[in-house]
C-alpha cells in the first residue's frame, strides 16, 4: 500500500494498463509533452512515446471521433477532456456513436474506450465551466458512468473501466486530485463497475453522495454523531450506471432516512433517479420524505461568495439531515 | 414589548404537552408568576406560570389541544398591542421566506429575515445587490440559496397552504391521519393503532420516533397518578354540540384524551380484551323505593302503574349525569360525554334479547318512562322495533331480579362505558344500628369500560345511586 493522490493514482493505473495491453493508448489536449492540464498524465509520453500518449489539437469532435473509430477497430482509447465542459462539443460521437455503436451494428463492433476529465466546478472557473454532467450521459443507454471519490477507487475503477468492452464516462473532480489515500500497488487491484460502497455505517440516516460530495458528507456524519447524537451512514454508489441501487435500498431500510447530496443541478438529476428507485423499493421504510442538496439552480456564479453560495456544503447537509430525522 | 408564552419543559420526560386549560382568557391581566393554564404532560397536570405581568393578548394553542416543547401557545404584551408579527415569526417552522409577500409588513420581513442564517442573509443581500441588473438568473439563485440552507424545496408554495396545513393540525376534527410509512409498518406490526398516537412531525406526522415511544410507554409505564386527575373534565360540561350518528340520539361533546387516559387504555386493554372490564357490587335497600313505588301506583290509572325497574332506570339516568364518565364513551383520542343519558333496558325475547333506548331518561318522569318501556317491550316481542331504537344507549341495564337471581355480572355492550346488573329485591336480615332487621335488599353490579371508568369513578356513581334509591326524595333535588 502506498499513499497517493487521486492524480497520481490515476496516473498509475493508467501506466499499469498502457503496460499491461498494447491496445490502450491516451489522447486528448496537453496530455503527452505538457504531461496533461492536471498532471494526471505525467511522464507517460517520456515513457512510452507518440505512439501511446498522444497530443491532439483543440478539436474535441474530432479526437473523440478517432478515438471512437481506433475502439471499433480494436483498440482500447483513453480519451482526456481537459474539463468535461468540453466533451459537450464532442457529445454527439459519445451519444450518437459510441453509445449505439454496438446495438446498431447488431453487436459487430464493440466499442471499448474510456472518455475522463474532470467534471463539475473548480475554483471560480463560472458558468460554463463548472458543470456537472453526469446526469447528462447517465441518461443514454450503452454508456457507463463512473464518479470515483477516493486514490483507491479513482484507481481500481479506471483500470476496470479501461478493460470494459463498453464505453465509459469517467468523471473525476477538479478539487479533488490532490486528496490523498492509500492505493493497492497490485497491478490487478480492481474496482468492478457497479458496485457501491459504504464509506461510513450507521443506523439513523443514510447519506448518498458521490465524487466531491462524499468528504462533505463524510464530515457531515462526523458533526451529527458529535453534536446530535445521530448515526449517518454514508453511500457512494461510485459507479452511477449501472447504479447499485441494492446497496442504497439496504442502507435505507436500516436508516428509514434518506438525503441526497449531488454537485449537479437538481432537475432529472442522479439525485432525483435515487430518490424515486429508493420510493420504489423502499417505500414502506421511509420515515421522512427523501432530502436532496444540488446545486443552486442558476448557471455557476463567477464571485467566489456566490459559488460557495450555489455548492453543496457541510451545513446544509447537515440541515438536511436534521431536517429528515425530525430534529 | 409583546412576548410568546412557550411550552415549558414541566418533567424531564417531557416533549410536548397537552394544554388541558387555560385558567385566563383572552384580555385578562397576568401578574408575573401567575399560572396561567394548566398542562397534561406525560406524567401529571402542572401549572404554566407567567414569566412576566402582561395581558393575556392571545391564545395559540386551545383547550385539549397540544404544542411540543418551546412551541408558541399563547402572546402576552402591553393591552391592544400589535403581535401580529410575533406569530408570524414565531411560526417559521412551517413558513418559509417567502411570508413577507403574503402579509406586505415590513417588520414581518425583518423578523423573517432575522430567523434566517447569517449565511442565507449574505445570500439575499448579495442577491438584491444582483436584482438591478434585472437579471432572472439572480433571482432564481437568491431563492435557491436560501432553500438549500435547510429550508424545503418548495419555496414557490403560497403561504396560504401552510396556514391551512396548520388549521388543520390545530383541529379536533382531523380526519386524514399523516403516517410516515415506516410509522405505518411500526403500527400494523405492533397492533397500534394510528389513531392513538400523537404525531410529532409536521402537519402532525405520525413518525417512526412517535411510534417508539409509544411503544417504549407501554413497556415501561411512568406515570404518577394525580389527584387532580381530570377533574377538569367534569367541571367544565358546557355545550353539547356534536349531533350523533343514530337519530333521535343524545347530543354530545368530545374532549381530546389525556394522555394518562390514553395510556390506561392501551394497558388495560393489552391485559383484558378490547373492553377491559371490572366490576362493582352494592347492596342496596329497596325498602323507601318499593314504598315510593306504592304510593305512586295508588294514585295513578292501571295503565301508568310503574315497575321498580322504572324506578332503576330513572335514578340511573339521573346519577350518571352527576358522575359524566358512566355516561361516556371511549373513542381512543376522545373520550365522548353524553349531554343526556339514554338508557339501554335489556329485553328478553325469543331469540335472544334487544335493548330499546328510552332517550333522555334524565329528563322524562317516571310515568313517561314506564309507558316508553312496556310499549317497546311489546313491540321488540313482536320484532317490530326500528334500528334507532335500539342502538345508541349511552349506558344500559339489565334486570334478572324477576327470575329470582340475586346478583350476576352483565356484558358491557360497546361503545358503551357502563351496564348495571339489577338482582332481585328480597327481604333479608341485616344488621341495623347494632339490631337485626328485616329489609328488602337488592344488589347491583355495575360492569365498567376502566379505559374511562376507574374504580373510584365507578364507586362514587355507586354512591350517589344508592343514596337515591334508598331516599327517593333525593331525586326531586
Amino acid at each position: 500500500m502506498a499513499i497517493l493522490t487521486i492524480r497520481d493514482a490515476l496516473n498509475q493505473a493508467l501506466r499499469e494498463e498502457i503496460i499491461r495491453d498494447e491496445n490502450v493508448f491516451i489522447m486528448g489536449e496537453e496530455v503527452a509533452e505538457y504531461d496533461g492540464a492536471y498532471k494526471v498524465t505525467r511522464g507517460l509520453w517520456k515513457e512510452f512515446g507518440d505512439k501511446r500518449v498522444v497530443d491532439t489539437p483543440i478539436t474535441e469532435l474530432g479526437f473523440a471521433a478517432v478515438g471512437v473509430g481506433a475502439a471499433m477497430a480494436g483498440l482500447r482509447p483513453v480519451i482526456e477532456f481537459m474539463t468535461f465542459n468540453f466533451s459537450i462539443l464532442a457529445s454527439d460521437q459519445i451519444i450518437n456513436h459510441a453509445a449505439k455503436m454496438r446495438y446498431m451494428s447488431g453487436g459487430q463492433f464493440k466499442v471499448p474506450i474510456v472518455f475522463r476529465g474532470p467534471n463539475g466546478s473548480a475554483y471560480q472557473v463560472s458558468s460554463q465551466h463548472s458543470q456537472a454532467l453526469e446526469a447528462f450521459y447517465a441518461n443514454f443507454p450503452g454508456l457507463k458512468v463512473v464518479m470515483p471519490s477516493t486514490p483507491a477507487d479513482a484507481k481500481g475503477l479506471l483500470k476496470s473501466a479501461i478493460r470494459d468492452d463498453n464505453p465509459v464516462v469517467f468523471l473525476e473532480q477538479e478539487r479533488m486530485y490532490g486528496i490523498k489515500g492509500e492505493v493497492s500497488e497490485d497491478p490487478e487491484f480492481l474496482i468492478p463497475l457497479g458496485v457501491a460502497d459504504v464509506k461510513r455505517e450507521g443506523t439513523d440516516c443514510t447519506i448518498v453522495a458521490r465524487s466531491m460530495t462524499v468528504p462533505l458528507a463524510m464530515q457531515a456524519a462526523e458533526q451529527m454523531e458529535k453534536e446530535f447524537g445521530v448515526s449517518v451512514e454514508v453511500v457512494d454508489p461510485r459507479t452511477i450506471k449501472p447504479l447499485d441501487i441494492d446497496t442504497i435500498v439496504k442502507s435505507v431500510k436500516k436508516t428509514n432516512r434518506l438525503v441526497v447530496v449531488e454537485e449537479s443541478h437538481a432537475f432529472a438529476s442522479v439525485g432525483a433517479e435515487i430518490s424515486h428507485q429508493v420510493m420504489e423499493h423502499a417505500f414502506d421504510y421511509l420515515d421522512a420524505p427523501v432530502k436532496r442538496i444540488s446545486c443552486a439552480e442558476a448557471p455557476m456564479p463567477y464571485a467566489k461568495n456566490l459559488e460557495e453560495l450555489a455548492l453543496p456544503d457541510v451545513p446544509k447537509i447537515i440541515a438536511a439531515v436534521k431536517e429528515v430525522c425530525y430534529l | 414589548m409583546a412576548n410568546t408564552i412557550i411550552m415549558p419543559k414541566l418533567s424531564p420526560t417531557m416533549e410536548e404537552g397537552q394544554i388541558s386549560r387555560w385558567l385566563k382568557k383572552e384580555g385578562d391581566a397576568i401578574e408575573a408568576n401567575e399560572p396561567i393554564a394548566e398542562v397534561d404532560t406525560d406524567k401529571a397536570t402542572m401549572e404554566v406560570t407567567s414569566l412576566e405581568a402582561g395581558t393575556l393578548l392571545k391564545i395559540v394553542i386551545g383547550d385539549g389541544a397540544n404544542a411540543k416543547l418551546g412551541e408558541t401557545i399563547g402572546v402576552i404584551g402591553a393591552k391592544g398591542e400589535d403581535f401580529s408579527a410575533l406569530l408570524n415569526g414565531a411560526s417559521t417552522n412551517g413558513v418559509s421566506g417567502k411570508a413577507e409577500e403574503g402579509t406586505g409588513r415590513p417588520g414581518d420581513e425583518q423578523t423573517n429575515e432575522s430567523a434566517k442564517g447569517s449565511q442565507e442573509k449574505a445570500a439575499s443581500t448579495a442577491g438584491e445587490k444582483e436584482e438591478t441588473v434585472a437579471e432572472q438568473g439572480a433571482q432564481k439563485l437568491k431563492e435557491n440559496v436560501s432553500e438549500i440552507g435547510g429550508r424545503s424545496y418548495d419555496a414557490q408554495r403560497p403561504e396560504a397552504v401552510d396556514e391551512s396545513e396548520s388549521k388543520i393540525q390545530n383541529s379536533e376534527s382531523t380526519t386524514r391521519l399523516i403516517v410516515s410509512p415506516i410509522a405505518a409498518r411500526m403500527a400494523s406490526e405492533n397492533d397500534i393503532n394510528l389513531k392513538s398516537i400523537k404525531g410529532s412531525g409536521p402537519n402532525g406526522r405520525i413518525i417512526k420516533r412517535d411510534i417508539e415511544s409509544a411503544l417504549a410507554e407501554v413497556s415501561s409505564p411512568r406515570f404518577q397518578v394525580s389527584g387532580q386527575e381530570n377533574e377538569s373534565a367534569s367541571q367544565t360540561i358546557s355545550s353539547f354540540e356534536q349531533t350523533p350518528e343514530v337519530q333521535g340520539a343524545s347530543r354530545f361533546r368530545e374532549e381530546n384524551t389525556s394522555k394518562m387516559r390514553q395510556v390506561i387504555a392501551q394497558r388495560l386493554a393489552q391485559s383484558i380484551g378490547p373492553v377491559p372490564t371490572f366490576y362493582l357490587t352494592v347492596e342496596i335497600e329497596m325498602d323507601k323505593a318499593m314504598e315510593f313505588r306504592k304510593q305512586l301506583n295508588a294514585s295513578v290509572s292501571e295503565a301508568e302503574k310503574v315497575s321498580v325497574n322504572d324506578i332503576i332506570v330513572k335514578v340511573a339516568a339521573m346519577a350518571s349525569l352527576k358522575h359524566p364518565f358512566v355516561n361516556s364513551s371511549y373513542q381512543g383520542k376522545t373520550v365522548r360525554f353524553y349531554e343526556d343519558a339514554d338508557v339501554g333496558v335489556a329485553v328478553a325475547i325469543d331469540e335472544g334479547l334487544i335493548t330499546p333506548v328510552v332517550r333522555g331518561a334524565n329528563r322524562k318522569g317516571i310515568i313517561e318512562i314506564s309507558k316508553e318501556i312496556k310499549e317497546m317491550a311489546a313491540r321488540a316481542r313482536e320484532k317490530k322495533l326500528q334500528p334507532e331504537e335500539y342502538t345508541g344507549a349511552t349506558f344500559s341495564i339489565s334486570n334478572l331480579g324477576m327470575f329470582g337471581i340475586e346478583q350476576f355480572t352483565a356484558i358491557i355492550n360497546p361503545p358503551e362505558a357502563a351496564i348495571f346488573a339489577i338482582g332481585s329485591a328480597a327481604p333479608k336480615a341485616v344488621v341495623r344500628d347494632g339490631e337485626i332487621v328485616v329489609r328488602n335488599v337488592m344488589n347491583v353490579t355495575m360492569s365498567c369500560d376502566h379505559r374511562v371508568i376507574d374504580g373510584a369513578t365507578g364507586a362514587k356513581f355507586l354512591q350517589t345511586f344508592k343514596q337515591m334509591l334508598e331516599n327517593p326524595i333525593l331525586m326531586l333535588m
